[in-house]
């Protein structure tokens, strides 16, 4: 297969990066967490595209289909985007008592009030 | 937002097609995309909606904290019953066929909607607790 | 019923989570874990029984019970498989979470809000329920769910110290985005092998895989199977989130976390390396035995330096962590028969010493609010129990002669030997040596410091906090004075792991 082909890869290669490079880099704890359900986000969509099967129609049982894509990876990734729904919710809630203990969720704001 | 005629009256014409929506989403969760999360958390965009335009405290009144906390595990209870179910039947656990031993579609057909319907509720309680527990700081009192 | 075994140990303590919060304040939410935990514990004893029986009458030391979900075949369907390394860790994570459940009802009745505690209970038992999924299932994407089910739980139950010092919310969401990212790359992981191979069964994966030694896509999911679970396992040099995370979480919590959870990402690492890859392609034909080797030295001795500049018990005994999880790493990279029994045993042992040393450290929390060393002066005499228990902890720790982790430490040495790599014989004893300072450290404090006359005045610590303590304290000094048990069982998980010949 030539590279560009592979092009579904790279785009979501990309996207992860982003995301990762949000996480570590920002440093607001909201654009953290945003950056990491975009990370976890083309992880989900890497996955979904390893399913697809030439000519195949979405896999759900109808009359005119002769090949369906592969329906596993779509059930993997249900259960993986509820596991991802939920760590943004705690996440979320843990940001919400940060703000009401320390008043900031800067991480340098937060580094320097523990300093004390 | 009860002020603006728009957002009122919207969002009361919809919130029953909302919630429709959401039953017929887990209930053919087998046959067509869909199924529990999914349905469960279109059920509970009814609720959030509500809580939005109009007052949240309103729609707390409608369902109230005790509630959505036991909904919340009912559903995971109804969900492992019928694991256990099987399990006391003496097969294996989440088999579907002690249902209706006679014909294993129907039986998986009755497993699946049992087990999607529990996990719909549960994610409608969580979704509705969340959004309660987020906004309780920024509720006006009074 | 007994056929069930491998499921109800996960569905007892799920259900039991539900139930938990709904039952209402007071002691009941503590009746239902205790009921769940001891329950749990007895059933993982029958099944550790099981298991010993089909391989004395088998002959075979790889035999395992077979549990398939919903009784869809194999290899499609769901597989829950017991072997005698399951059924090890199964019983260590049950009987650690028994004890710890008892002292858990002052400590948190203490600790945490009246409001909160049936909640606490809740995430309690599905951490627990999570951490024995893990360790029972043999489908590669059931041990991601079950992991991650046990990680939120762990994160949230990291947040919960918050009513003791609030800096374990900053930890806590340390530990969040550091474990969803390493759990995201197993993932990843997951799916670059079910891309080359079709299938998520790990007794299937490492059939496929035998004839796929030369494919890119396989190292590139081993890699990243590696890194995660190194992240879940705060090996260095991913441990960054452990000392916070485990410093200030509330002490059982700690216990816990520190006691069996990164074992647990530990045990799935040993799969993926023995099982699913097996030994050839694991360590032969890739790097991974000295870069392992490379960062588990690093965290032996990086880990016990570090300890010893803390001023916090808690985050001194996280450091120590650390340190462990580099031997347990040493251990099973060494890949023979010695090292991987003292891996296990040292898996067994610390679970034991440290979930015990935690428990002192919080009867100390309970009685002086702080775990601050400078706190800790001269409180060897005014918590005589308490304090002794700390000082066998410390000793099992260093490795000294009658305690467990001088047994762990024997089989690991030997194993290095073994492979001719006495450079890491040496990092060992000196890792020892550091431990010595780190315990000396608050030994010194506690028995030969007077207590300063402005503090507070404390009594010994109320009997249902210090005997569990004492019990699992008391667990590591039996099994070092009489380790045939304890070593038995992990010669046999070392044995079916290695296979049969």
């Amino acid at each position: 297969m030539r590279v560009w082909e592979l092009y579904n890869y790279w785009i979501f290669i990309l996207l992860m990066m982003i995301g990762f490079y949000t996480i570590i880099a920002k440093p607001n704890l909201v654009k953290k967490v945003i950056g990491l359900s975009l990370f976890q986000t083309a992880i989900f969509m890497f996955f979904i595209s390893l399913g697809k099967v030439e000519d195949g129609t979405v896999p759900v049982a109808v009359s005119f289909a002769t090949a369906y894509s592969n329906p596993l990876p779509h059930a993997l990734i249900l259960t993986a985007i509820v596991v991802s729904v939920s760590t943004l919710a705690v996440a979320l809630a843990i940001i919400v008592n940060i703000k009401d203990a320390y008043g900031t969720i800067e991480e340098e704001e937060i580094h320097k009030a523990q300093e004390d | 937002m009860e002020d603006q005629v728009i957002l009122r009256i919207v969002a009361k014409l919809m919130i029953p097609f909302i919630l429709v929506f959401g039953f017929y989403v887990i209930a053919h969760g087998e046959l067509g995309p869909g199924g529990g999360f999914q349905g469960g958390v279109v059920l509970a965009s009814a609720f959030i909606l509500y809580g939005i335009v109009f007052d949240a405290q309103r729609m707390r009144m409608i369902l109230p904290r005790g509630v959505s906390d036991a909904l919340a595990s009912a559903g995971v209870i109804l969900y492992a019953l019928t694991g256990l179910y099987s399990l006391f039947a003496g097969y294996r656990y989440l088999d579907y066929s002690p249902l209706k031993p006679s014909d294993a579609a129907i039986a998986e057909s009755w497993g699946m909607t049992l087990v999607e319907y529990g996990v719909g509720i549960t994610v409608a309680a969580v979704m509705v607790t969340l959004f309660n527990e987020l906004v309780e700081g920024t509720v006006k009192k009074g | 019923m007994e056929d069930h075994l491998p499921v109800l140990l996960v569905v007892v303590p799920l259900f039991s989570a539900l139930i938990a919060p709904l039952v209402g304040r007071g002691d009941k939410p503590w009746y239902v874990a205790m009921a769940a935990t001891w329950s749990v514990f007895l059933l993982s004893a029958v099944l550790c029984a099981r298991i010993y029986g089909i391989i004395g009458a088998s002959g075979d030391p790889s035999a395992f019970i077979s549990y398939a979900m919903g009784n869809w075949a194999l290899p499609w369907g769901i597989e829950y498989r017991v072997d005698a390394f399951n059924a090890l860790l199964l019983l260590i994570i049950a009987a650690v979470s028994a004890v710890v459940t008892v002292y858990a009802r002052l400590s948190i009745a203490h600790e945490i809000p009246a409001d909160r505690v049936n909640f606490f209970y809740g995430l309690w038992l599905l951490f627990f329920a999570g951490l024995l999924g893990v360790t029972v299932s043999g489908d590669v994407f059931n041990v991601y769910v079950l992991l991650e089910v046990s990680s939120l739980a762990g994160y949230s139950l990291v947040a919960m110290g918050k009513y003791l010092d609030r800096r374990a919310l900053w930890a806590s969401i340390n530990y969040l985005f550091l474990g969803s990212i390493g759990a995201s790359f197993f993932l990843l992981g997951i799916g670059y092998l079910y891309s080359a191979t079709g299938t998520l069964n790990m007794a299937d994966l490492s059939e496929r895989l035998r004839s796929l030694h030369d494919s890119r896509t396989v190292v590139t999911a081993f890699v990243f199977l590696l890194v995660g679970l190194g992240i879940k396992m705060a090996l260095f040099p991913f441990h960054i989130w452990l000392p916070g995370a485990h410093g200030y979480a509330p002490p059982i919590v700690s216990a816990l976390l520190s006691g069996v959870a990164i074992k647990v990402g530990a045990y799935v690492m040993v799969r993926l390396l023995f099982s699913v890859l097996g030994i050839e392609f694991g360590f032969e034909t890739l790097p991974t035995r000295p870069i392992l080797l490379a960062f588990s030295s690093l965290a032996i001795l990086g880990g016990s330096y570090l300890a010893i500049r803390q001023s916090s018990l808690k985050r001194l005994l996280a450091y120590s962590s650390v340190a462990q999880i580099g031997y347990i790493t040493l251990g099973f990279t060494l890949a023979n028969e010695d090292g991987l029994t003292g891996s296990f045993i040292h898996i067994f042992n610390h679970a034991l010493m440290k979930s015990g040393l935690f428990l002192i450290a919080g009867i100390v929390v309970y009685r002086l609010g702080t775990s601050e060393l400078a706190a800790l002066r001269g409180l060897g005499r005014r918590m005589p129990f308490t304090m002794a228990g700390f000082t066998a902890g410390g000793l099992g720790l260093i490795g000294t002669p009658l305690t467990a982790g001088f047994v762990s430490k024997w089989y690991l040495v030997a194993a290095a030997i073994e492979r001719g790599q006495s450079f890491l014989a040496a990092v060992i004893l000196l890792g020892s040596l550091l431990a010595v300072v780190y315990v000396w450290r608050v030994v010194e404090l506690i028995y030969f410091e007077p207590r300063p006359e402005s503090s507070t005045q404390v009594r010994e610590g109320p009997w249902s906090l210090v005997v569990p303590a004492w019990v699992l304290i008391g667990a590591s000094l039996y099994f070092g004075v009489d380790a045939s048990l304890s070593s038995s069982m992990a010669r046999q998980a070392a044995r079916a792991l290695l296979g049969p010949g």
